[in-house]
């Protein structure tokens, strides 16, 4: 086998660079009630209340820099053909003591404002309140319809009921004839999904706007019809304040809303909001972003990828990825049968690393997929790879043996190694994106001398390699485990 | 977002506009009849959300919900945000006599009351919703809407003793509810009005009356409720009839 990653140093150093948090996006992620995030020519955009919004080269590092005229509050954001549609609520939702509402949709050809493209059309009012009747016009979220084409908005706040209404997904104006349906009450940011023959009402209950004590939470409801009646697990009517837990505070965040739909396909979906405050950041309003699963057809915010120590896990055996090393067997056998057993009982120590480095190679060493022992040739150690920057949702990371900086690395070849020491090379940085069913895909940043987007693969129950990923198949999927 | 849902404009006051009348929205797609009226309101009302009760056998909706009852006109409790409603602190505003046999009374249909200086009207009223709207029946009369407290009282008739049903409530936003003079439920913090919210320990609903006294209490947004008793099953129970007196 060629090898031709470069390798830099052989003794392995013991440091684990700590990135400390690295579950919130990073750069200046300042926002609040983020729009659906949207892809245009490369960059990520999203936009919040009051005007402005946030620009990403990579999905993963933030900062100001989208614009959006029309001010108001809790825009979204859909690409329709090859325009994006934004839809804006002109009021805020009682700011200046009424719930007269006004949402405006408009169109642009390019998010990025340093286009010469980049114009928006006038805005239309699609939908109004009149600050009486039991909806406030803000808050809207859109959805396309994928099975008929049909552009949908729901809207509204905990004044009153969301409503549902259709728009021309040509126009961007309501449809004429349209008439609002009432599908929920008490909640908030709404936003509808899609998902094998099951619509999805997304809503955020709890208390905005409190800071660290905001009660912020994301809930669900589904129907079989766009119209709904959109019903919680338990069965109950999003019309009675139903709904099912999407996202609520954790770590150190709290008041996630404002959901919003980041279908990257393969079996990848990562879901938006912000949170209410982030107690990293100051405490501010943050954009979130998480990986999105389904279990039982209902969705549920994952978490993001956390640094530290795990047994890495094939699904499609369950044996775990390790070094090419002589296996050190541990002192004892098993105990006779029959001995006294009053004998004291003493606890076995663990193998450490200490006891087998020594038996390592210490060039390039092989990987392959074995029966987990618990072993120090089975235990990684997952950092983010400092200034590497990211993806939508996460840092590329370093996935390196515990206790040493032997870095896992793909070759030019498309299998994977260890090299003595991590270099940063971008062939030892690695993608881990939580799939919808709660596996993982763990993708190198780059193929040396390839274009090809390549996984970690099973293509034996003991030997990995790298191939192309298959969301129907346990081969690309993999578990991080904690013992 | 809704700003007004944490930040009282109290000193505003309740400023809606009136003017035209208003656009009421519209048929509930499938489902239950849950929450939609036709509103018109060139003369404020409380109307659709509420008509006047009778005399006529009431028996809970088809949900078990309970839908008749006398209401109190809103007392006047500023607070600014409805985040202050620890359990303490509703404990304490709940407790606190605001009117003379505030937790003995089975009042009458336009029995009137003193609370500090407001003169305040019982109304008994039946709500055409599976849930009470303390803010329309607030603005409706021209009361305020904000920075109130609410008092609620049915009388829930058995036709034999039932042991071991819960009362589920919902509320928005913290509230406390009785029955038959005892502590039933609670709902503190700021609440959202969810079916089924909360619900209390197993009670024993007495063969013939039984009192529920309720109070809701709400600083910015809207405010409602909805009581309804469930069986060991959480099915509703529907055999009862509905009286306010």
């Amino acid at each position: 086998m060629k090898i031709r990653i470069k390798i830099m140093g052989a003794t392995a150093l013991l440091t684990v660079w700590l990135a400390g948090t690295v579950t919130a996006q990073v750069g200046k992620p300042f926002i609040h009630d983020p729009s659906t995030i949207m892809e245009c020519e490369g960059k990520y955009y999203t936009f919040g209340t009051g005007g402005g919004g946030l620009i990403s080269e990579d999905g993963w590092t933030w900062n100001s820099g989208a614009t959006r005229p029309g001010g108001g509050a809790a825009p979204d954001a859909i690409k329709i053909g090859d325009r994006y549609l934004i839809a804006y609520g002109a009021t805020g939702g009682g700011l200046g003591g009424g719930h007269n509402g006004r949402i405006l949709t408009m169109w642009n050809k390019t998010l990025d404002p340093k286009s010469p493209d980049f114009k928006f059309t006038e805005a239309v009012v699609v939908t109004s309140s009149d600050g009486i009747e039991d909806n406030d016009a803000i808050d809207p979220g859109l959805l396309l319809d994928p099975t008929d084409g049909r552009l949908w908005m729901t809207y509204g706040t905990y004044f009153g009921f969301i409503r549902l209404v259709e728009l021309d997904p040509k126009t961007g104006k309501r449809v004429e004839g349209n008439k609002a349906l009432d599908v929920a009450i008490d909640c908030e940011a709404t936003t509808l999904m899609y998902r094998n023959g099951w619509y999805y009402l997304l809503g955020t209950h709890g208390t905005c706007c409190d800071g660290a004590n905001s009660t912020y939470n994301i809930v669900v409801g589904r129907s079989r019809k766009v119209t709904g009646p959109y019903v919680d697990n338990m069965g109950r009517e999003m019309l009675t304040g139903g709904g099912k837990m999407v996202l609520a505070a954790g770590g150190r965040v709290t008041g996630p809303g404002h959901f919003g739909l980041m279908d990257l396909g393969d079996g990848v979906q990562k879901m938006s909001c912000h949170y209410e405050a982030d107690f990293d950041q100051g405490g501010r309003s943050v954009l979130g972003m998480r990986p999105l699963l389904w279990k039982n057809e209902w969705p549920v915010a994952g978490d993001n990828f956390k640094e530290g120590t795990y047994e890495i896990e094939s699904e499609r055996r369950g044996y775990a990825l390790e070094l090419v090393v002589d296996f050190v067997r541990m002192a004892g056998g098993m105990r006779g049968f029959g001995r006294n057993t009053d004998e004291p009982v003493k606890p076995v120590p663990s193998q450490e690393l200490a006891d087998v480095i020594k038996t390592w190679p210490t060039g390039n060493i092989g990987v392959r997929i074995g029966d987990y022992m618990f072993r120090p040739h089975q235990k990684w150690t997952i950092t983010a790879a400092p200034d590497a920057g990211g993806y939508p949702g996460g840092p590329y990371y370093k996935i390196v043996i515990a206790g040493t900086d032997r870095a896992l690395a793909a070759t030019a070849e498309a299998e994977v190694i260890t090299v003595p020491a991590f270099t940063g090379a971008p062939e030892q940085l690695w993608r881990i994106d939580q799939l919808i069913d709660g596996t993982y895909r763990i993708m190198p940043k780059v193929v040396p001398d390839s274009k090809e987007k390549l996984v970690l693969v099973s293509i034996g129950d003991s030997t990995p390699t790298l191939a192309k990923f298959d969301m129907n198949s346990d081969n690309s999927k993999w578990n991080f485990k904690t013992h | 977002m809704n700003i007004k849902n944490k930040t009282l404009l109290l000193a505003a006051g309740f400023v809606i506009l009136a003017g035209s009348g208003i656009q009421g929205y519209s048929a509930t797609p499938g489902g239950k009849n849950y929450g939609t009226v036709q509103v018109v309101d060139t003369a404020r009302s409380i109307a659709p959300y509420f008509i006047r009760a009778t005399t006529k056998k009431k028996t809970p909706d088809p949900q078990g919900f309970i839908q008749r009852w006398l209401l109190l006109e809103p007392i006047s409790k500023p607070n600014r945000s409805n985040t202050v409603f620890t359990d303490s602190y509703i404990r304490t505003a709940f407790t606190t006599e605001y009117f003379p046999n505030q937790f003995t009374v089975l009042p009458k249909d336009g029995e009137k009351v003193k609370v500090a200086e407001q003169e305040l009207t019982w109304h008994a009223l039946e709500s055409t919703l599976f849930n009470v709207k303390l803010f329309r029946f607030a603005y409706g009369l021209r009361k305020p809407v904000y920075g109130v407290l609410f008092w609620a009282v049915t009388v829930v008739n058995s036709p034999q003793e039932m042991k071991n049903v819960r009362m589920a409530v919902g509320s928005n936003s913290a509230s406390m509810w009785w029955l038959n003079g005892k502590e039933a439920v609670i709902l503190s913090g700021d609440r959202r009005m969810v079916m089924d919210d909360c619900v209390s320990t197993r009670l024993t609903l007495n063969k013939g009356k039984n009192i529920i006294r309720g109070a809701v209490i709400n600083g910015p947004g809207m405010s409602d409720f909805c009581v309804r008793f469930i069986d060991e099953k959480g099915a509703p129970i529907k055999d009862l009839t509905i009286t306010v007196e």
